[in-house]
């Protein structure tokens, strides 16, 4: 069934044309007015103001490395951060930790740890994923380089972005 | 002698065109990307200079360091003719417009024609030349219908462009700017007749045809060009860029500058004509004649006026840019052919029973 939409009729004031070019200006130049009295909320400047501050607690940024309150670090190598990475950023090279050493039971640490923030989307499943709590994802969010090399964060990076933290995972505590 | 003129001619081409008004064009793709921005309640190019100022140097060095870019399937020739055509006429048309009434004993205004308004628009229909050529040299189809679209309209409002002046020349019986703009500044300006001769009854009477003038000549002028309500020679919702959709680099920007140029010549043809060219309002610092000796800095009063009220005009341009969309193309027709022409007509006539009635 054909629905009939009725076209409005229009007065004679308003087929003028002139009264809504009025009142189209009101608005435009309410807005005007609003906005250069600094009434309007406007858009954030960015590289002098930041949104830091605001950033909520479960913001997912840059992912890294952290080390545990005895400077161990707590990646293990486990890869499992690696096999669920979904644009397969992360890169693992295990070791074995010498016999010698003082954390020898742990077994295994990355020997190298490289994730390509790139390909990273920030997804936060290497976070999730990891038992031993050793890779979070951090508030920083402004990643440049100037080549692709560059932006390939090593394990150095890694932790000098994630630094320590304090926490559970007792696990392999010498203390325990 | 014959020295003097031609030397005193180069200085006001140079510092009136080159110094002023290319710099005003600049300035004013500044002020529109701002007011736009303060519209939108966003905060608008403000990195480069003090407020943005110098974003226009900016946009300058970027244009001139882009890659000259002409395809392949163009007609080449005409291709390039295209740019300087839409730019020189605009920049032209400078020429006759008083801005200012004396400075050193030199008349304010390049050449003092007796045809002043004839000229303009001689002159400034040539732009649609500019604007059909690259429509058709670019050989492909958005930029041809974007000149199809941008020949009628402008074809059409010159119509009602011409016509909405003839009252203004009715009444003041010159064609000469600088003479209209005197006639003004003593009696009057012919939108605000509120002393000398104009504040009468007469004058009264006479700026109901001078209103409705205005009106339809400001929208004429937007319409001539392309201005938002009538952009639709390039409307870029349809029409991808309109008719300059294969230019790219200097070639782009000149037909950006000219479009500018082309709103300042007209924002300064409506307030010669209009709004009382360089005068002060009531009368005040007006000289005894045209001939009268002015001081120095009266001169500079009277050209600072000149541009205030240019400048408040192309405001004007921007807000209503911003405010109003864009027409279909059957209304802009109607709206040119039907209700302007036939207003424009009805115009002389009523002007030209009021001074019959009035004499």
């Amino acid at each position: 069934m054909a629905k009939v939409v009725e076209r409005p009729k229009l007065k004679w004031w308003e087929q003028l044309y002139l009264p809504a070019l009025l009142s189209g200006m009101r608005v435009t130049l309410g807005h005007l007015i609003r906005n250069l009295s600094g009434k309007t909320k406007v858009t954030m400047q960015y590289p002098e103001e930041k949104w830091d501050e605001h950033l909520p607690e479960h913001y997912r940024g840059a992912p890294a490395l952290v080390t545990d309150e005895q400077d161990r670090e707590r990646c293990v190598a486990c890869q499992l951060c690696e096999f669920i990475c979904p644009p397969r950023a992360i890169t693992i090279k295990p070791e074995e930790i010498p016999s010698d050493d003082k954390w020898a039971k742990v077994e295994k640490r990355p020997k190298a740890f490289d994730i390509d923030m790139i390909r990273c989307i920030y997804c936060g499943l290497c976070e999730e994923v990891c038992p031993e709590q050793a890779i979070f994802l951090r508030k920083d969010y402004a990643i440049t380089g100037t080549s692709r090399a560059e932006m390939v964060h090593d394990k150095e990076r890694l932790y000098e972005i994630g630094g320590k933290r304090d926490g559970l995972v007792n696990k392999w505590n010498e203390l325990k | 002698m014959d020295w003097q003129i031609i030397i005193a001619a180069a200085i006001k081409v140079v510092v009136f065109v080159f110094l002023t008004t290319l710099p005003l064009v600049a300035m004013s793709v500044w002020a529109e990307r701002r007011v736009s921005a303060a519209m939108q309640d966003r905060v608008g190019p403000n990195r480069v200079g003090p407020f943005g100022l110098l974003q226009a140097v900016a946009d300058g060095i970027k244009f001139l360091l882009k890659e000259d870019f002409t395809p392949d399937h163009v007609r080449k020739g005409y291709f390039w003719l295209a740019p300087a055509l839409t730019m020189v006429p605009a920049l032209l048309t400078c020429a006759v417009l008083p801005f200012g009434s004396q400075l050193f004993g030199e008349k304010m205004v390049i050449a003092d024609l007796d045809v002043g308004p004839l000229f303009v628009f001689a002159i400034a229909s040539l732009t649609v030349y500019g604007i059909v050529l690259a429509g058709w040299s670019s050989n492909s189809k958005y930029p041809f219908l974007g000149g199809i679209r941008a020949t009628s309209q402008m074809i059409s409002y010159e119509i009602s462009l011409g016509l909405s002046v003839v009252p203004l020349v009715m009444i003041y019986g010159e064609l000469n700017l600088g003479n209209i703009v005197m006639q003004q500044a003593q009696n009057g300006w012919a939108l605000l007749p509120l002393w000398g001769e104009g504040l009468s009854v007469k004058g009264f009477l006479l700026a109901i045809p001078l209103f409705i003038s205005f009106i339809i000549f400001t929208v004429s002028m937007f319409a001539e060009t392309n201005r938002l309500p009538f952009d639709l020679p390039e409307c870029e919702t349809e029409l991808v860029a309109g008719y300059h959709t294969e230019y790219s680099s200097m070639k782009f920007a000149l037909f950006f500058l000219g479009e500018y140029a082309a709103m300042i010549i007209g924002s300064g043809l409506a307030v010669t004509l209009f709004f009382g060219g360089w005068s002060l309002p009531f009368g005040w610092l007006t000289p005894e004649s045209a001939d009268a000796e002015v001081p120095l800095w009266v001169g500079a009063v009277h050209i600072g006026t000149f541009f205030a009220k240019v400048i408040a005009f192309i405001l004007f341009f921007i807000v209503v840019r911003w405010t109003l969309p864009r027409f279909r193309y059957d209304q802009l027709m109607r709206l040119g052919w039907v209700f302007f022409f036939e207003i424009a007509l009805f115009n002389v006539v009523l002007t030209a029973l009021l001074l019959w009635g009035l004499a």
